[in-house]
């Protein structure tokens, strides 16, 4: 009781989750695509749009001023979040994509060559294959890919073969959007650096539901986005080791990040400004720092519990249901992500009959075309949850299920 | 009948409904029944593909009139797809591009023609209508 009543006070905090949907109660569970947003960053955007409001890094009047303290603010909120060792190494993005494109563009002008390789893993989302692909075409380069066994984890034991000299770079999701598994990313780490290759963690999930302690993981980029996290859409965060970003030449040529400007020659600034070219979103940037003080004001261990009591409750009752498959281990090296079929129901209709019931799900190939391919099928349903979810919303979700199944079988 | 006074009967026959899981139960009972590809005749060039579901329409020209086949492997989608059967199968070219399909929104199921939803039916639409155009330039050039 204590549990619900506490995840019921974490719920008045988002005004989205109090609607209904035709006619009834939302019950949203596609957080894996995006998240609700709470008060305090709605609140701050609001303050901005409405009043604090100057572009940053440029002038010396007042509400520059602000805005430019609230933005580098938020550098420092993220620095201590992933405890980065400083403040320079975290580039502020519009979001995940566009922090591995800059890493795929960047680095592949200067270190991918005819012959290089780049290693991926079979589980990524397309934001982590075409970015690399196109480096690829453009550098002569290949691209490698680490194979998926049966329950959705990395095929480890070819990691060894499939890591020589020829790769220049692995780039691997911490956590997979679609099967939810967390990867061991620090065992690629590991056996990466080991031949000296730098690594690339997408951390787009896996910074949603693990504390993420980048010098800890001792990976060169970690790659993340802010409305994933209860942030503003439009915001993310590349963080790199400092002397990397200082090797990358800049992707994104414009104000802010030069240091001096000629039509001879133009000399570039340091990082992070290097990589920050043009007035950025420094309004979702500084509600980014608002979203990560709710994340650290977030009682741990009440998230946890109620997380596993979810997971219990939906892998139990997955198991009675008739024809389902879900896809990915069932272990608790796991994030509270469901994709899944049903035999005779395609994920689409159960999508959009679940939706008639106030269940917002995910349903089609969810971005990565690859993973649907190794499990041999066109599209899934997923049913992903964030901390504001409740143990009866997973019943009300199972419940619609049932429904749904039951008027197309 | 006309493509107006077919279009005139669905929006009644939907009109008995009185909530959308009556009308999602009919559209079901409607997939069921839809002319289909054999599985042999789903060839990549009648494929419509979708993100959510994917859309095989095949057209034949007869007497002037087009007969579409149509299959889907979401059955809702089908059940819509039987709707746009029935109103434009063993039509006229002509009376095909000059529909505008009111009816669809009439029936509440206009969110599953959006661009956003993805499920074929809008391009298969289009495709309808890229037939007719064609069929129609054929029997006029052969005038």
């Amino acid at each position: 009781m204590e549990n619900r009543s506490s995840i019921n006070n974490i719920r008045t905090l988002f005004p989205a989750l109090n609607q209904r949907v035709n006619g009834k109660k939302l019950v949203y569970l596609d957080n894996g695509a995006t998240s609700q947003k709470p008060l305090s960053v709605i609140e701050l955007v609001n303050e901005m749009n409405s009043g604090v409001n100057g572009n940053i890094h440029r002038a010396v009047h007042e509400l520059s001023a602000k805005t430019t303290s609230l933005y580098e603010g938020a550098r420092d909120k993220v620095k201590n979040f992933i405890n980065a060792s400083q403040r320079e190494e975290i580039i502020f993005t519009a979001g995940t994509t566009a922090s591995i494109n800059l890493v795929a563009s960047s680095f592949s002008q200067k270190y991918l060559n005819p012959g290089d390789a780049v290693l991926v893993s079979e589980g990524e989302h397309h934001s982590n294959i075409v970015p690399w692909q196109m480096a690829c075409d453009r550098t002569g380069a290949t691209l490698r890919v680490l194979p998926l066994d049966d329950n959705g984890c990395w095929r480890l034991d070819l990691l060894d073969t499939l890591l020589d000299s020829s790769v220049k770079i692995v780039s691997v999701a911490h956590v997979s959007n679609i099967l939810g598994v967390i990867n061991p990313i620090e065992k690629v780490i590991e056996r990466a650096h080991s031949l000296n290759i730098p690594v690339l963690i997408d951390g787009a999930q896996g910074i949603v539901h693990s504390r993420v302690d980048v010098q800890k993981l001792d990976c060169e980029f970690y790659a993340f986005s802010g409305h994933k996290m209860y942030g503003p859409t439009g915001t993310g965060v590349l963080f790199g080791k400092y002397h990397w970003l200082e090797k990358l030449p800049p992707y994104l040529g414009g104000g802010d990040m030069i240091e001096s400007v000629s039509f001879e020659k133009t000399t570039y600034t340091q990082p992070p400004l290097k990589f920050e070219a043009g007035t950025p979103n420094f309004i979702g940037m500084a509600a980014l720092g608002a979203a990560i003080d709710f994340i650290l004001q977030i009682d741990t261990e009440l998230a946890s519990k109620n997380e596993k009591e979810i997971v219990e409750y939906v892998l139990k009752e997955f198991s009675a249901i008739e024809g389902l498959t879900l896809y990915g281990q069932h272990s608790q090296n796991k994030i509270p992500l469901f994709s899944f079929t049903v035999k005779g129901a395609h994920p689409t209709d159960l999508a959009m009959l679940m939706d008639k019931m106030g269940v917002a799900l995910r349903s089609g190939q969810m971005c990565s075309e690859p993973v649907m391919d190794r499990f041999g099928t066109e599209s899934m349903l997923r049913a992903s949850f964030a901390v504001y979810n409740t143990l009866e919303e997973a019943k009300i979700f199972i419940l619609s299920l049932k429904r749904a199944i039951k008027m197309l079988t | 009948m006309t493509i107006k006074e077919v279009e005139q009967e669905i929006v009644e026959e939907f009109a008995i409904f009185e909530d959308w899981m009556d009308k999602y139960e009919y559209l079901i009972e409607l997939g069921k029944n839809v002319p289909v590809i054999s599985d042999g005749a789903k060839l990549e060039s009648n494929l419509i593909k979708g993100c959510q579901s994917r859309v095989w329409l095949d057209a034949e020209f007869k007497d002037g009139k087009i007969f579409f086949k149509a299959d889907s492997d979401a059955i809702i989608t089908k059940g819509i797809i039987s709707l746009l059967i029935r109103v434009f199968s063993g039509r006229r070219p002509k009376e095909i591009l000059e529909a505008n399909l009111d009816f669809i929104k009439q029936i509440g199921l206009q969110e599953n023609l959006s661009p956003t939803r993805a499920n074929g039916l809008l391009s298969m639409i289009k495709q309808i209508k890229a037939y007719s155009l064609a069929y129609a330039a054929k029997e006029e050039s052969s005038k």
